[in-house]
């Protein structure tokens, strides 16, 4: 075990295997300087909550304070690595600029305040919109960083103590369409495959997943495969040129917002060919049909020309997926947020299930999360479907859940699908929602058309809570600031994009009057005098443990099933997938392996949307298409994106990560090395369109759309001809504008407002942009 | 015989539902989901009315294939309308008539489809008949939408 150079080497040092074998434990480990293990105190039991993948790990602690991190040797995820977001990333906790105390604004400013102060105005002005419009004037956005019980009691909160419908989480940016896609298919939410999976599969083909930046120990997992004997092939669909793109077998960059036409021209070749499991479609799927007459319209002459891909390209790509014997798909935001979003990963599953590659070691599809615990968002319904992955559309869901937290069936909302971000917004925008309550996240960064959405969160008239651990940009815009603990300060449980639930423990002590987002939801129901309908106190749990085992009664006989699971266990196993049961103890490593879904009507979470319009599916229409709960293959038309390329705006622009920040950099710019590793943002340029232009490396250039401008140093090479990216992460927090009042950084104030009509999730990778040099003085050239 | 008349029929509704789509779009631009959505389904009629003339052909019928253009001054002036009152609730009552009109004319859309494939089938002219029976799903689909849209937004109009 040893200290690593986690910046330089972001991947670490290579521990071969071969497939079917046991990926080797490599311990990574990083400890302030001039520590020594030794030197530690005590080692406490986390895991990693800087992206997605969940890597299990201790924190070490000294006099009280976080000092280092090493990855769990024991843990099914990492098996001992560490991300470099997770080796630097903890001091961001100890930041001399941590909230400490709450804030009110007065006279225009944020002033200190004291809890009492502000809780009391947050619960005065609750009771006065509920008094005078009703629940549908406040609404909550929160994130994929909180725990699953702070999801879970505030989903509870929402739904049965104020009885809003406008709940969602900022896992709408990073993994909305996931989830979505997984209901298409499966009638539920669940990822059907595992990381293990890597240790078995003979082709792995990543669909718009840069997995080197977003989950670098699962490309640590996949690096070991290639440099083992017999490794796998791999397929990398990416307009860049990434570390995935350079590793593969075989590279397509297809044009942005062109993934449905590529996907629909592989399914063609697919069946054309006769690379299809018959027995399998027959047995488990419904919809084979519908999904060959749409495909057929896509042969591949047709889909080079609008990919702007070679037919070669293509007919390589179909030749690798149809003679895989294992193949494991994955699935991110290249997808995800782009054109199409939900009928392109849609068809990513569908190529599995006509493959017959489900629920056996190395065959299946994981349709990635972005955000450290957004499983947990989604399965306890803190954002767009109902606790426990019920169906809003089915009462007997509805009425379970009556009976779960005591109130009337009336007091949920279920007359329409929960509100989703986007729409959250729109309403405040037209004054119809006056109150909103952000936690954990930064939507004055992080969303699409900056300028709009800054001038909807300023409005006077909207009310706007920031739960926080720093200043943010959204908080600029706040009427009162909380101060929340953040990991590592306070216990509870979050799961990956693998469905392992691991457990957080509590090492030190938040900073000043900092509290946990769990005791502030509580402490606002208790002062809302929230109650069941036998004047119980509602939610009636006080504390990490006992919101746990209330999650698990709602988690109970659903897809999510926690019920095997205790802190007990979490202590003594690093990492458990559900479901976890009685007949399952030790989880559940794959998911569909008896070709048996969890998409019966009276069981589904979702009765599916119409994949072009959106449109949710009628429960009658749902029963008589799928009656036995088979699998669903549904495809659909591509459409050109909303906007393209013209003369004046030349380029398709797209927006995505680094390795070294995580989200809005709220912590990741708190680290010094990650800092120092990408300190300020920059603009990717093909050389053939640098060239043209007269772009060099480190030139400073001005990017624009039809939204605005930002300015950013030139990176030449790394990108197809005719798209440019920016890396969404910066913003403005630490400039001398905090609030972005005046834009020209954030990434976001150049993309558009549009989102897929089936997942909701915004777009940030259609949009169309011209780019020109900058003198020195930042003058036109 | 009158399948001409029906064709001619259900050219004339599907060229009013093209035009009101695209006219709903722009009214409501501050409605990014109405607008994009709108704008797409529109493809589907306008893709309806080139097959419509074509098929009119053969009974002597002469239609129009090309899209109807709306008014590119009353365009601009619609779309500035929604985003100059974009900030305002009381453009959601209109939002919800446009759908409630837009839902109607789908309606009748869908009803022609199904008289145009009851006299396909009954004078046996099969390409007829497999137009209907492509196109129609798309009708009954942009009138799922019109409902489902009327059905998520009403409750915040109304309630507030």
């Amino acid at each position: 075990m040893a200290g690593r150079d986690g910046i330089d080497q972001p991947w670490g040092t290579r521990t071969p295997y071969g497939p079917g074998g046991e990926w080797p434990v490599r311990v990574d480990r990083h400890l302030a300087d001039g520590l020594a293990p030794a030197d530690v105190d005590r080692w406490v039991r986390s895991a990693a909550v800087l992206h997605s993948n969940g890597d299990g790990l201790d924190i070490a602690v000294k006099d009280g304070e976080i000092v280092g991190v090493r990855g769990r040797a024991d843990d099914r995820v990492n098996r001992g690595r560490l991300d470099p977001k997770d080796l630097f990333g903890w001091q961001a906790n100890a930041s001399a600029d941590r909230l400490t105390t709450p804030l009110i604004r007065r006279d225009g400013e944020l002033v200190e305040a004291s809890w009492d102060e502000a809780m009391d105005r947050i619960v005065e002005h609750s009771k006065e919109l509920l008094a005078e419009q009703g629940p549908s004037a406040i609404g909550f956005y929160t994130s994929g960083q909180l725990f699953a019980e702070e999801y879970y009691t505030l989903a509870t909160i929402a739904r049965a103590g104020l009885g809003t419908n406008h709940l969602d989480g900022n896992t709408r940016l990073c993994t909305a369409t996931a989830a979505a896609a997984l209901k298409e298919s499966f009638g539920s939410d669940g990822q059907p495959a595992s990381y293990t999976d890597v240790d078995h599969a003979d082709v792995i083909a990543l669909f718009g997943h840069n997995v080197a930046e977003t989950q670098a120990v699962l490309w640590s997992r996949i690096l070991d495969r290639l440099a083992g004997p017999n490794p796998p092939e791999i397929l990398c669909v990416d307009p860049r040129d990434t570390p995935v793109a350079r590793a593969a077998t075989l590279h397509l960059a297809p044009l942005p917002g062109t993934n449905l036409a590529l996907m629909n021209g592989l399914l063609h070749l697919i069946i054309a060919d006769d690379r299809v499991d018959h027995e399998y479609v027959e047995r488990c799927t419904v919809g084979y049909e519908d999904l060959k007459a749409m495909v057929a319209g896509y042969p591949p002459e047709r889909v080079a020309g609008i990919c702007g891909l070679t037919e070669a390209e293509i007919r390589a790509a179909a030749r690798l997926l149809g003679s895989a014997g294992r193949l494991l798909c994955t699935v991110l935001q290249g997808f995800y947020q782009s054109h199409q979003a939900a009928a392109a990963a849609v068809q990513v599953n569908n190529l599995n299930l006509v493959r017959g590659m489900l629920g056996k070691p190395g065959a299946g599809v994981l349709q990635m999360n972005g955000q450290p615990t957004a499983q947990n968002t989604r399965e306890c319904g803190a954002d767009g479907d109902l606790t426990g992955f019920r169906n809003w559309a089915n009462d007997g869901h509805v009425a379970e859940l009556a009976r779960l937290w005591n109130v009337e069936v009336s007091r949920i909302p279920h007359y329409g699908p929960p509100t989703h971000l986007m729409q959250l917004l729109r309403y405040a925008e037209n004054g119809t929602l006056r109150f909103l309550w952000v936690s954990a996240t930064n939507p004055a960064v992080s969303l699409p058309e900056l300028r709009r959405i800054r001038s909807i969160l300023a409005q006077e008239r909207l009310f706007l809570v920031v739960q926080d651990a720093f200043r943010t940009e959204t908080a600029e815009l706040a009427d009162v600031v909380l101060p929340a603990a953040i990991w590592g300060e306070k216990t509870g449980t979050f799961t990956n994009a693998d469905r392992t639930v691991h457990l957080s423990e509590k090492a030190v002590e938040p900073p000043g009057q900092a509290r946990p987002d769990l005791d502030i939801l509580l402490d606002y129901a208790r002062r809302m005098d929230f109650r069941d309908q036998d004047g119980a106190p509602l939610p009636p749990w006080h504390d990490a443990e006992s919101a746990f085992e209330a999650w698990k009664r709602a988690s109970a006989g659903r897809p999510c099933d926690y019920t095997g699971l205790s802190y007990e266990k979490l202590r003594a196993t690093s990492g458990v997938q559900w479901p976890c049961t009685g007949e399952h103890p030790d989880g559940t490593e794959r998911l569909y392996t008896d070709g048996e879904f969890f998409a019966q009507p009276d069981h589904c979470e979702s009765y599916g949307r119409d994949l072009i319009t959106g449109a949710p599916v009628e429960p009658g229409e749902y029963r008589a298409m799928n009656p036995d709960g088979k699998a669903m293959l549904k495809a659909a038309e591509y459409l050109e994106p909303h906007e393209s390329p013209d003369e004046t705006f030349p380029f398709a622009l797209i927006t995505g990560r680094t390795i070294y920040h995580f989200h809005t950099r709220t912590k990741t710019a708190r680290a010094p090395e990650l800092q120092a590793a990408a300190p300020e943002s920059w603009v990717e340029v093909s050389d053939g369109d640098a060239k043209r232009l007269g772009l060099h490396e480190g030139d400073r250039a001005a990017i624009t759309t039809p939204r605005g401008e930002v300015r950013a140093r030139v990176r030449v090479g790394g990108i197809r001809e005719g798209v440019l990216f920016i890396p969404f992460h910066y913003g403005y927090f630490d400039t001398d504008d905090p609030a972005g009042h005046e834009g020209g950084r954030a990434a976001n104030e150049l993309t558009m407002t549009d989102w897929d009509p089936v997942s909701k999730q915004p777009l940030f990778k259609t949009a169309a942009a011209r780019i020109r040099g900058l003198d020195a003085l930042g003058g036109a050239r | 015989m009158k399948l001409g008349l029906a064709i001619r029929e259900l050219h004339r509704s599907e060229t009013a539902l093209a035009k009101d789509l695209l006219k709903v779009a722009d009214r409501h631009a501050v409605e990014h989901e109405v607008h994009h959505v709108a704008h797409d389904l529109a493809r589907w009629s306008h893709a309806h009315l080139r097959d419509l003339a074509d098929a009119g052909r053969h009974y002597d019928v002469h239609l129009s294939g090309d899209a109807p253009v709306p008014s590119a001054p009353l365009t601009a002036l619609r779309t500035t309308a929604s985003e100059l009152t974009g900030r305002r609730p009381e453009p959601g009552l209109v939002l919800l008539a446009d759908l409630r009109r837009l839902h109607r004319k789908a309606a009748g859309v869908s009803l022609d489809w199904e008289l145009l494939a009851q006299g396909a089938q009954a004078v046996k002219d099969t390409d007829l008949l497999a137009l209907a029976t492509r196109c129609h799903p798309q009708t009954l689909r942009q009138l799922k939408w019109t409902n489902a849209m009327l059905k998520i937004l009403s409750p915040q109009i109304l309630a507030s």
